[in-house]
């Protein structure tokens, strides 16, 4: 690794205050993604704030209305072992423990879950390869290179990288909020705002400005909550990224969806909501496969897989067909 | 990006660090990039925990960070002042093995033994875990409570799939940690 300095802050402001000013620092909480950045040079910061230490951001709340909040510095592990969280939303915890190993999600912060960057092998690659994240106008390698790991919706000339977060595709399909506290107060960023589409500016995976700090992630009281799975799909059947996963929660009356929330992993730079899918569900019964299945395609229409990863415009409806099953019989 | 060849920060980056390791308490002066790891093999000369990936993708480095299993490739030596750390050389107490050691020696969960001692301490913190009512992804139903007794040979492999095995010893050390459940 690079040389850097190190120091830690308990007070929030000061954290705020030192990242709007000092392009070259970098908050770390669990580190395992940024040291594993740091170790393939694809992240070379100065200057290392841990901010592990900033009071009362580990909490895991289950809200009197039946939510959630889950401190940004809460650790993976803690919040998939919830009792409320398993009972509110298994999608949440399911999704937690499908991601990296126990190891893993004992050090890993919610916050940096959701703040970690692709596992493009280019992206990551110690040789510098070509890659528009990594070092913007490079180009990509991914584009015409070996894809078959890569985005099938909404990529770009200039990348074509997916998101590796798991909890991700759920706090999508659950439409959380990502609080913020940045240079100029607090805000709320819808999940399925908070990252963003390559465009020309791969190198930015989210809208989170210079001195913005997320201090949770909010789950509104969901009907679709309690009947929720996460289905994730890869090369082996633990401790592996997803090749293809999703997240789905529905309300039920009796064996038809009375409402639907369809998220996928795996096949886009952001979690991929399948809003078509959703408008299609509501009156199609659990039974009836190919209703469900025309349903789900409506959000395939568009999908635009590369030379390796045709794969997954089959695959990613089959994920999410089982998926809303299995969702569907738990309610 | 930056050229890595020329860095910005120069100078003694050095500082201290204070850890609890196997139960004594330890000063260190390591530079903030010093991984945990290499803070242990190299200025404390605990071996047990093994520098093979170094990308926390096998596991072999597995110590306990507050009693919590953990990757110390992972992680700078500089984010666990003051805290306690535990490496194999730890679990030994009044010269009797650990019963989690004791099962693999009974069980023949290793071969070559270089992923061992990451293999034993992610298997001591996964049964507090499974004791603690902690779910994986091997549990049908996560809404429901978790107790030892469900802790299935399915449940042992997917909770023990951070550490690999190049000699795949893999049901060897499924039945050794399953050995330590029944007798605990």
């Amino acid at each position: 690794m690079h040389p850097f300095t190190f120091s830690r802050t308990t007070d929030p402001a000061t954290a705020i205050a030192a990242h709007a000013q000092d392009p070259y620092l970098a908050f770390i909480a669990g580190g395992t993604d940024l040291i594993g950045l740091m170790k393939d040079h694809a992240a070379l910061p100065e200057r290392l704030l841990d901010i592990s230490g900033l009071p009362a951001m580990a909490r895991i709340e289950a809200l009197p209305d039946g939510g959630l909040r889950i401190g940004a510095l809460a650790r993976m592990s803690d919040v998939a072992a919830d009792v409320e969280v398993r009972r509110r939303f298994p999608v949440i915890a399911e999704s937690l423990l499908f991601a990296a190993s126990g190891q893993l999600r004992n050090m890993a912060s919610m916050g940096g879950n959701i703040m970690q960057r692709t596992r493009c092998t280019y992206f990551r690659d110690e040789d510098d390869l070509p890659c528009n994240k990594r070092r913007p106008g490079s180009g990509c390698a991914a584009l015409y290179g070996l894809n078959r790991l890569h985005a099938i919706f909404g990529w770009s000339d200039d990348c074509v990288a997916t998101n590796p977060s798991d909890v991700a595709v759920a706090f999508a399909a659950l439409d959380a909020n990502v609080i913020v506290q940045g240079p100029r107060g607090e805000r709320s960023i819808t999940f399925t705002e908070f990252h963003r589409l390559p465009g020309n500016t791969p190198e930015r995976d989210n809208v989170l400005e210079r001195g913005d700090l997320i201090i949770s992630i909010e789950i509104p009281p969901r009907i679709e909550g309690r009947a929720s799975y996460y289905l994730k799909l890869r090369d082996r059947q633990s401790y592996e990224f997803a090749l293809v996963s999703a997240a789905a929660a529905v309300a039920m009356d009796g064996r038809r969806i009375r409402s639907a929330r369809v998220a996928m992993g795996g096949v886009a730079h952001k979690p991929w909501r399948l809003t078509a899918a959703e408008a299609a569900l509501p009156g199609v019964s659990l039974d009836d496969i190919e209703a469900l299945k025309a349903a789900i395609a409506t959000s395939f229409i568009d999908a635009r897989p590369l030379a390796h990863n045709g794969f997954k415009v089959e695959l990613g409806q089959r994920v999410a067909l089982r998926a809303l099953q299995v969702a569907g019989g738990r309610a | 990006m930056d050229d890595i060849h020329t860095p910005r920060v120069q100078g003694d980056l050095r500082m201290h660090v204070s850890m609890t390791v196997n139960g004594l308490l330890r000063t260190l002066t390591v530079e903030p990039r010093m991984t945990l790891l290499d803070a242990l093999r190299d200025e404390l000369a605990f071996t047990g925990p093994k520098k093979a990936c170094d990308r926390g993708e096998c596991g072999a480095c597995t110590v306990l960070i507050e009693d919590r299993r953990a990757l110390s490739c992972m992680t700078l030596a500089a984010m666990h002042d003051g805290q306690q750390i535990t490496t194999i050389e730890g679990l030994e107490r009044d010269g009797q093995l650990h019963p989690v050691q004791q099962a693999f020696i009974e069980r023949d969960g290793f071969q070559c033994g270089f992923c061992t001692c990451g293999q034993i301490m992610s298997a001591v913190a996964m049964i507090e875990e499974a004791k603690a009512g902690w779910p994986s992804a091997a549990t049908t139903d996560v809404t429901r409570p978790f107790t030892v007794a469900d802790l299935s040979a399915a449940e042992i492999r997917e909770r023990m799939s951070g550490n690999l095995c190049r000699c795949s010893c893999y049901p060897n050390i499924v039945d050794a940690v399953a050995e330590v459940t029944r007798r605990s």
